[in-house]
């Protein structure tokens, strides 16, 4: 290679890392911190576009990095005065440290606030709720997606109670062309959040058992916990074989393939089969014990969207942030992806049928939040990576439903005084 | 005066000397001495939600070491720390021995298509060596089921990444597919530089190629062996990647893949809904720098010293 062409080339990679690096984006430009990696392509084709469309002479950039990085780097890019100008906030504790620390700023007077209800705000406001710091974007809810197929072959109906959904299970388990539910225990968190939060509102009634957890007047010794421990652990037998070093994207491609009938899911997973799987699939949520006239679902707030407080492009972002109060936000958000329900109270049409079936338990069911996230996890053992682990311990077999209680009740009882 | 010439010389080159010297003292002062000695400094405060950063004394070595469950999970890493070590020891150093061994074999043809091939896996970026592996051991997709099944042995598999007792040295092995390269290259090096003549003249004296390994080479690179060893230990103890590639940074199941490594990430960085607390972190690091430092200088005095060289 001649110097001549050895400069240019270095030249073009100087100017290409100039272009990638965020921290040199110009004046007025917006960098979105967010960790929805799988959400590149709404953002750049449709969510930004349609935000030009109003206001041409503010740039932004989306800028994701992968989920389980997020919150380290976040905390590294605070510090370190590199992070861009919006903040995708997490929900509680996570944010709330950040808002304490003054990295975030309050949002109070954004036109548009009163949106919101204060259900979901309160994700992301100060204890006493003086102060919200995050624009709600969106909740995710859980449930069972299943392959109709599936369903048929083995010739069993959606279930509608606990006792009908293993003995579907069983069944499907028996005609054998299926595997009976896609889940792995490897990446630890989907036992947690896609079995112990999916299925444990029925058991510890939503709301009333997530409360009576904060205020200590319940204990995750308590029967209601142990039962969702035993139901959990029940799941062994109809996972696929070597379950335990099943990771999330293995699970995700069991089902998508057409290889399972049942997929412990998160709403955010429509998407995803919507564009890989070529057979039909239906939604139904966490079917209650025979005879229980509620149905409890967890309708979690997972997403928002906060300023950072030294953002030299504080005004160009509250623009941005108060689009984002607005009906278009709201109805372009929900239908791009489907999966995740706008948390503001404008009436949005969702399309995806699958999406549609996910929302409209909001109207039959209680829907509660996952019981770990207020103030539970505050100390050390925190208690959501504590569920992550004895959740999938418990699926392994390696602990009992009852060992799990305990387990999980000795972690809060160490800093959280109402269990002590 | 014989003498006084290289000292004359020792003086004019002292300017050179300190010329040539900075570069690499500046350099490694600002990026490698400075932050290792601010980073103990932080071990010694702590900061308080929204509060100001407070000085805590042995605090945070205090609750690592006392409190019983951080000290419960600080042992816990610690010694699987030492489990991945024992592996690299046990199994990576010998192979390494052994290949090099037979590729300074003198009948040996392909020496340089081995050396590449075995070398290979080193220079592979450990995220892609994670995902290989993965795949190749997964009970879905993998090809493992498949190979043990050419074999006969299909009923032996299972999921090793999976499984609390399998899940680290399975790890341990991983990595020494991909670091075999290391040992074998420098003590393949070391055994070049034995002159041949040795070695024909215990042939001459009847030897067999292996009493010739075992009696005359492998003395000769016992330094070289030792030095492999410390860095392997260097190296054990600094690890992380390749558990933080496979397992993440919660070191499933059960912690029982969590090296020292993945519990600094953890508590520096926090994780999922854990926040990092810097100062903690900050203690766990220098608790690593002091294993680590404790086994060098054992090396140094104990080991070092009573190793015989060989002038050759």
């Amino acid at each position: 290679m001649s110097n001549k062409v050895f400069a240019k080339g270095l030249a073009a990679a100087l100017a290409a890392s100039v272009a990638l690096v965020p921290l040199m984006a110009s004046a007025g430009e917006l960098v979105i911190e967010s960790w929805r990696n799988d959400d590149i392509d709404i953002w750049n084709d449709q969510i930004i576009p349609a935000f030009n469309k109003e206001y041409p002479e503010i740039k932004v950039t989306f800028s994701p990095t992968p989920p389980t990085d997020y919150n380290a780097l976040i905390n590294a890019k605070f510090a370190g005065g590199t992070a861009g100008d919006l903040i995708t906030c997490r929900p509680f504790d996570a944010s709330l440290e950040l808002y304490k620390q003054g990295n975030l700023a309050p949002l109070d007077d954004i036109a548009g606030m009163d949106n919101f209800s204060d259900v979901a705000k309160s994700a992301w406001q100060t204890d006493d709720g003086s102060v919200t710091f995050c624009l709600p974007m969106a909740s995710v809810i859980h449930g069972f997606i299943y392959n109709k197929e599936a369903f048929e072959a083995a010739g069993v109906e959606v279930p509608k109670t606990r006792a009908e959904f293993y003995a579907a299970l069983d069944k499907i388990k028996e005609e054998g062309s299926y595997i009976p539910m896609a889940m792995g225990t490897a990446d630890q968190w989907e036992a947690a959040t896609m079995g112990f939060q999916n299925i444990g509102p029925n058991y510890w009634k939503g709301e009333e058992g997530r409360k009576a957890l904060i205020d200590g007047s319940q204990k995750f010794t308590d029967k209601p916990y142990v039962d969702t421990f035993a139901e959990l652990a029940s799941w062994a037998s109809y996972l696929p074989d070597g379950y335990e070093a099943i990771s999330y994207p293995d699970a995700q491609n069991l089902f998508s393939l057409g290889r399972a009938a049942v997929y412990p899911a998160g709403s955010w997973d429509i998407s995803l089969f919507n564009s890989q799987a070529e057979f039909e699939f239906g939604a139904f949520p966490p079917p209650p014990a025979e005879g229980s006239d509620t149905c409890y679902i967890s309708d979690h707030t997972d997403i928002a969207l906060g300023l950072n407080a030294k953002s030299p492009n504080a005004a160009e972002a509250k623009v941005f942030l108060e689009w984002m109060t607005g009906s278009e936000f709201a109805s372009l958000y929900s239908n791009a992806l489907p999966g995740f329900f706008s948390l503001s109270n404008h009436k949005v049409e969702i399309t995806d049928p699958v999406a549609n079936e996910f929302v409209s338990w909001r109207q039959k069911c209680e829907s509660t939040i996952r019981n770990s996230y207020q103030i539970l996890s505050r100390g050390t053992p925190n208690l959501e990576n504590e569920l992550w682990n004895i959740s999938a311990q418990v699926i392994n077999g390696t602990v009992t439903p009852e060992e799990a209680g305990k387990a999980a009740e000795s972690g809060l009882a160490k800093w959280y005084a109402p269990h002590q | 005066m014989a003498h006084s010439g290289p000292m004359t010389d020792w003086r004019k080159a002292k300017l050179p000397v300190f010329a040539f010297l900075a570069p690499a003292t500046i350099i490694y002062t600002l990026f490698m001495i400075y932050p290792l000695i601010d980073s103990i400094r932080l071990s010694f405060y702590t900061t308080p939600s929204g509060g100001e950063m407070a000085f805590v004394g042995f605090d945070n070595y205090r609750t690592i070491l006392g409190d019983p469950d951080w000290s419960a999970t600080f042992w816990n890493s610690f010694w699987n720390n030492m489990k991945f070590f024992a592996v690299h020891m046990l199994v990576q150093n010998p192979i390494g021995i052994a290949l090099a061994g037979i590729l300074s074999l003198p009948q040996l043809r392909f020496r340089n298509t081995y050396r590449t091939m075995m070398i290979m896996p080193t220079m592979l970026s450990v995220v892609i060596v994670g995902f290989i592996w993965q795949l190749i051991l997964s009970p879905v997709w993998g090809v493992g089921v498949d190979i043990l099944d050419i074999f006969g042995l299909k009923s032996l598999f299972g999921p090793w990444l999976g499984k609390e007792g399998s899940a680290l040295i399975t790890l341990s092995f991983i990595s020494v597919w991909q670091w075999v390269g290391i040992p074998l290259m420098l003590i393949y090096a070391a055994l070049l530089a034995i002159p041949d003549d040795l070695v024909d003249a215990a042939i001459v004296d009847g030897a067999t190629h292996f009493e010739v390994f075992l009696h005359i080479k492998l003395p000769l690179v016992l330094p070289t062996v030792a030095m492999v060893s410390i860095l392997t230990f260097v190296g054990n103890f600094n690890a992380f990647d390749l558990i933080y590639a496979v397992k993440g940074a919660l070191a499933g199941p059960n912690f029982s893949t969590d090296i020292m490594g993945t519990l600094f990430y953890r508590t520096f960085f926090g994780y999922q809904l854990q926040l990092g607390d810097p100062s903690l972190g900050a203690t766990v690091a220098s608790l690593m720098f002091l294993i680590i430092l404790a086994g060098v200088l054992f090396y140094l005095f104990a080991v070092q010293r009573r190793l015989a060289r060989y002038q050759l």
